[in-house]
């Protein structure tokens, strides 16, 4: 116990009572408010600790009074999300897709929730903004495999492409080359027959007559395709897969056949109706 | 009893301290009360400005049906700033930045010429500060009975007059609050839901922030906020030079000083007979009679003290006056004085600077258009090849009507031959050449808008383009400029 509390001469402050080699210490205490301050955190410590969850144990943790979980934090704000857009979701489920592209405020909000879906689901493959890449569709043009008029995009994104899908949309193009159906000479001759028919090659009976045996049956004598059968026109300027002369050889040699998942199995009724419309308003819907 | 007597004891803050150790807490100022001249100018300055700042959400304006009738509402919600008739929108934020500059440059000239004027007479900190000694003076009493107050033992009657006049505050500083909140929301309707409490967290926040801000700086802080916080009074030795406009103490006529009683004669003396009052009254605790000090607010209510005594020893008045520090130099030098020159470089220079900023706000707000455009191009897909070859860029297109109208525009993109135009909104009537686009009062209307040019014209690489908007009588609203991508050259 220091016994000798003196006043410091230079400081005015009072000495802690401690002495070393003639060297005294001033007693400078915390400030009040500071103190009290930490107090009050110790408070809000021991109050915390016993409503949320704070302790951990060898299994999991105390619990707390309040129950409260960051999970349960999220489940009501979706929640709270899903009945704010309710109401406009259910007139998107009840509306056909024609009259809410009549209704301006129904339609802004089918346009801004396909968006979003969009941009979780569909961007990996197609692109933002459907710009598409090698092998998957540009969204944002006129050339549809499958029909672009607002309800064969519905039926698309529905049931996908090429999948196991009960109504998935199903065509299928032969591996000419790789299962032997044609020579090597054959689909050389059909290839350039192809590209004739974009004026990029000139016509040889040989090709021709390849086109009329094998091709003719999907994508149609005039070239132009079947939207029925996912059959692409080949008459245009619109390549899938590269539109040079190796890229189709490989094409008509291995075929592609690419696919889609069923998103109906996925995505709620009203999701698919707002991408169907906004996959239409990209640029290139019918 | 003797209140002169007491004050004789009064000792500046400066003094004080010099008597104290290193390291000493605040001494409290105990501000005595004045009659005279500056007090008066304060009382009206401070119910000129408190009566701006309570009664301007209140004012109304009327602008119509389906918007705020407020006169003055800065809509954080709606992101608009209403005044009267002028709405400011978000990205004319420029106009308060201009303001700003405005009020800071208006600071500085007033400073050149009358020294610390704002902080002593329209300063928020002085007007609240102002206020709240004024409550406490009538329930506390003067200067005297607070400090004897403050030394008396706790008992029930200072407990009562303590608690009395923290309430009082209080409220003062939660009406403070409330109106300070009214500029950001209807006031009328948010003054009912406060009290249903019904109101906003936010509002509920602010009002509680601004209570505790203006309890804690007017009543506990006062002039530790214009001495230690305030960074003003750093810089203002800046704009002051020798010609500015202070509160001066004369010395030259006031020393010697000393006590002087009845009948004694003035001379080898001088006016100052060492009342103490000027630094009884002063509200940050100094010594007028000490010279210039960061400390002085240069509110004069040391003059009106001053002047008091020498009405009642009968010399003349103003031995503290406004004056130039060059004026009193040279006087103290025995030379007739100076001229108090206000159009200095200095001020001409500030006076230049508000005029040129004045001048620019105008000429910028004069010229600002009820009709905004703005083109962004998307980027994904950058272009678009059709089946036939055409080239398609497509663009959102936002129209922003800053009238209280409805107004239809037509739409036109210039510099690109044999383009079509083509929307996707159920709002545009028609389509290519005479298309119009309904865009809503106040409002911004935004449209995709697809051009599509043929396979044989498109141009290669990026070629500048402009949208242009006009309304249905043909003239020009806005423009904005672009581009369209064709296929790489």
């Amino acid at each position: 116990m220091p016994t000798k509390i003196e006043k410091d001469a230079v400081s005015g402050q009072d000495t802690t009572g401690h002495e070393w080699d003639g060297v005294k210490e001033l007693n400078t205490p915390l400030p009040t408010w500071w103190v009290y301050t930490f107090y009050a955190c110790i408070v809000f410590a021991l109050v915390y600790c016993v409503l949320y969850p704070s302790w951990p144990s060898l299994r999991g943790h105390t619990e707390g009074l309040l129950g409260h979980t960051n999970r349960a934090d999220l489940a009501r704000s979706l929640e709270a999300q899903t009945k704010s857009r309710a109401a406009f979701v259910d007139r998107i489920r009840t509306t056909s897709l024609a009259d809410i592209r009549k209704d301006t405020g129904l339609f802004n909000f089918a346009l801004a929730g396909g968006r979003s879906a969009f941009q979780t689901n569909c961007i990996q493959c197609h692109g933002a903004g459907g710009a598409g890449s090698v092998g998957y569709p540009n969204l944002a043009d006129d050339k549809w495999l499958w029909g672009g008029e607002i309800g064969q995009i519905h039926t698309t994104i529905q049931h996908g492409i090429r999948n196991a899908n009960e109504k998935s949309r199903q065509g299928l193009m032969p591996r000419f080359g790789a299962d032997e159906l044609l020579t090597a000479a054959q689909v050389a001759a059909v290839t350039d027959h192809v590209l004739s028919l974009s004026g990029r090659a000139k016509p040889t009976p040989e090709g021709a007559k390849v086109f009329q045996e094998q091709c003719l049956a999907c994508h149609q004598a005039d070239g132009k395709g079947n939207q029925e059968l996912g059959a692409p026109n080949l008459t245009d300027g619109i390549w899938l897969y590269g539109g040079d002369r190796d890229s189709l050889y490989r094409t008509i040699f291995y075929a592609r056949n690419g696919s889609m998942p069923a998103w109906g199995e996925r995505l709620d009724e009203a999701t698919l109706k707002m991408l169907a419309l906004y996959v239409h308003s990209l640029g290139g819907g019918r | 009893m003797d209140t002169r007597h007491k004050d004789d004891d009064a000792v500046s803050l400066r003094t004080a301290k010099a008597a104290l150790p290193l390291y000493l807490t605040r001494i409290k100022v105990y501000p005595r009360a004045v009659r005279g001249l500056w007090r008066r100018v304060k009382w009206a300055a401070l119910i000129l400005l408190l009566g701006i700042y309570y009664l301007v959400p209140w004012l109304r304006w009327d602008r119509g049906p389906g918007v705020p009738d407020q006169a003055i509402l800065i809509d954080l919600d709606g992101r608009r700033g209403w005044f009267f008739d002028v709405v400011i929108w978000p990205q004319e934020i420029y106009f308060v930045t201009g303001l700003l500059i405005l009020a800071a440059f208006g600071l500085f000239f007033a400073t050149s010429l009358f020294g610390r004027v704002w902080c002593g007479f329209a300063c928020p900190q002085t007007v609240w500060t102002d206020l709240f000694m004024l409550v406490e003076r009538l329930i506390e009493g003067d200067r005297n009975e607070r400090m004897r107050l403050d030394k008396a033992p706790i008992s029930f009657g200072k407990a009562a007059r303590k608690g009395l006049k923290h309430a009082a505050w209080l409220v003062i500083a939660a009406a403070t609050g409330g109106a300070w909140i009214f500029y950001y929301v209807d006031a009328p309707t948010t003054l009912v839901s406060i009290f249903r409490g019904t109101a906003s967290l936010e509002v509920y926040f602010f009002i509680g922030l601004l209570t505790a801000t203006t309890y804690l700086l007017a009543g506990w802080a006062r002039e530790q906020v214009c001495t230690y916080m305030c960074p003003w009074p750093r810089f203002q030795a800046a704009m002051l030079d020798e010609q500015s406009v202070i509160v001066t103490y004369q010395k030259w006529r006031g020393e010697q000083r000393g006590k002087h009683k009845a009948g004694q004669g003035w001379e080898g003396r001088g006016d100052c007979v060492d009342c103490n009052l000027c630094v009884a009254v002063c509200p940050t605790g100094i010594d007028i009679r000490d010279g210039q000090q960061t400390e002085c607010i240069g509110c004069g209510l040391c003059i009106d003290a001053c002047n008091q005594t020498m009405v009642k020893v009968g010399r003349p008045q103003d031995l503290i006056r406004w004056d130039t520090l060059a004026n009193q130099q040279a006087k103290e030098q025995g030379a007739r004085g100076v001229e108090w020159t206000p159009l200095r470089p200095r001020t001409l220079l500030y006076a230049a600077l508000l005029a040129v900023v004045s001048a620019v706000i105008l000429v910028a707000f004069f010229l600002r258009t009820d009709t905004e455009l703005t083109v962004q191009r998307d980027r994904s897909p950058n272009i678009v090849r059709l089946s036939n070859g055409d080239v398609r860029n497509s663009y959102t297109v936002k129209i922003l009507n800053k009238t209280q109208a409805e107004v239809r525009f037509e739409l036109a993109v210039e510099k690109l031959p044999g383009v079509t135009l083509g929307f996707l909104a159920p709002e545009v009537e028609g389509a290519g050449a005479g298309t119009r686009m309904t865009v809503r009062p106040d409002s911004v209307g935004t449209f995709r808008v697809f051009l599509t040019v043929a396979a044989g014209t498109a141009p290669r690489g990026s070629r500048p383009i402009e949208f242009i908007v006009r309304d249905t009588a043909g003239r020009q609203r806005a423009a904005h400029a672009s581009v369209f991508v064709g296929p790489a050259p």
